[in-house]
């Protein structure tokens, strides 16, 4: 069996990634969610041994707590943590005000912060982990009105790099993905002439899918990817 | 001060060779040998947070902060100090 733990798991990203890991057979899924979990449920009903739903508000350090210590109840184990959960909220910096600010950085940063440090303490007992971080082409590219949510996501490949070198000798390994433009619920809400503006400056000249994405994601998290820790995988048709 | 026995001190010497996968046998510990620093066991902050999880893990000891962790895992006898007070309340 190999446990993992999804976070934003009602959202697009999150879904196609569980999707990913239940092709394995020996794979346990947990998702962790909030108020919104309606697709979430309905993957759990899919799978209903092997997909499982933990509350899980990702700034709230007690919350983690409470989430790992269920998952170790109902399984004993827990093999990988993907931090997808993620929020934006885009302003120019002018008029961003600073709960804007902090509310997006805390989402996208704290949250990882706070879900390394409550598995870490598993993962170097099993002496074994995973963990895959969600960054974004913002966090190498960053575009102008994204000063809050490129901070983050730059801050995560850089939280990404240093704890990788802490715990690499413990057979735990720490890496980052950054998504360019995904076909997710957030892009399909833009106006058709936006969205074709968006595609021509792909050199794949199409959007991800999430898919693509979740297929990195699985690949970081597997046996396979032993020797690989610290490493930011760029998913983005060629735009960087 | 919580008084230790020999035997908690050797569980503890054992569990950090297991653990940190030391080079040196238990016995070659000694009680009052520094664990961290010059002419220390040489132990490294990597052995400190394995350390940390594994005395919550074994004892339900605590360590939840840097200035308590420098205390409590200076040697094998400040450990079993640690574990002593945490199990017998005094």
């Amino acid at each position: 069996m190999r446990v993992t733990l999804i976070t934003g798991g009602n959202g697009g990203l999150g879904l196609a990634t569980a999707h990913r890991f239940l092709q394995d057979p020996e794979s346990r899924v947990w998702l962790g969610v909030r108020s919104h979990r309606e697709r979430a449920e309905a993957l759990r009903a899919e799978h209903p041994e092997r997909c499982s739903l933990v509350s899980l508000e990702v700034t709230e350090p007690a919350a983690w707590k409470d989430a790992v210590a269920s998952i170790l109840a109902a399984c004993g184990q827990l093999d990988v943590l993907v931090n997808n959960a993620g929020t934006h909220d885009d302003a120019l910096l002018g008029t961003m005000s600073p709960d804007v600010w902090s509310r997006v950085v805390s989402t996208n940063l704290d949250s990882v912060f706070h879900g390394c440090q409550a598995v870490l303490p598993t993962l170097i007992s099993q002496r074994r982990g995973r963990i895959v971080n969600v960054s974004s082409l913002s966090a190498l590219l960053a575009p102008a009105g994204q000063t809050n949510y490129a901070a983050a996501k730059a801050g995560v490949i850089a939280l990404t790099q240093s704890l990788a070198k802490e715990v690499a000798r413990l057979q735990i390994t720490v890496n980052a993905v950054c998504p360019g433009y995904i076909d997710t619920e957030a892009l399909s809400k833009m106006p058709p002439e936006k969205r074709s503006a968006m595609v021509g400056q792909i050199p794949a000249r199409r959007l991800g899918r999430p898919e693509e994405v979740a297929a990195a994601i699985h690949f970081l998290a597997s046996p396979e990817a032993s020797y690989i820790t610290g490493s930011v995988l760029k998913v983005d048709g060629g735009i960087l | 001060m919580h008084e230790t026995s020999a035997e908690l001190r050797d569980q503890i010497r054992a569990l950090m060779v297991e653990t940190l996968m030391l080079q040196v046998t238990a016995a070659e510990i000694g009680d009052d040998q520094p664990l961290f620093g010059p002419d220390s066991l040489g132990l490294d902050s990597v052995d400190a947070l394995q350390l940390v999880v594994a005395l919550d893990k074994n004892f339900g000891l605590k360590v939840s902060d840097q200035d308590t962790a420098r205390k409590v895992l200076a040697s094998v006898n400040s450990i079993a100090n640690a574990v002593a007070a945490h199990t017998k309340p005094a």
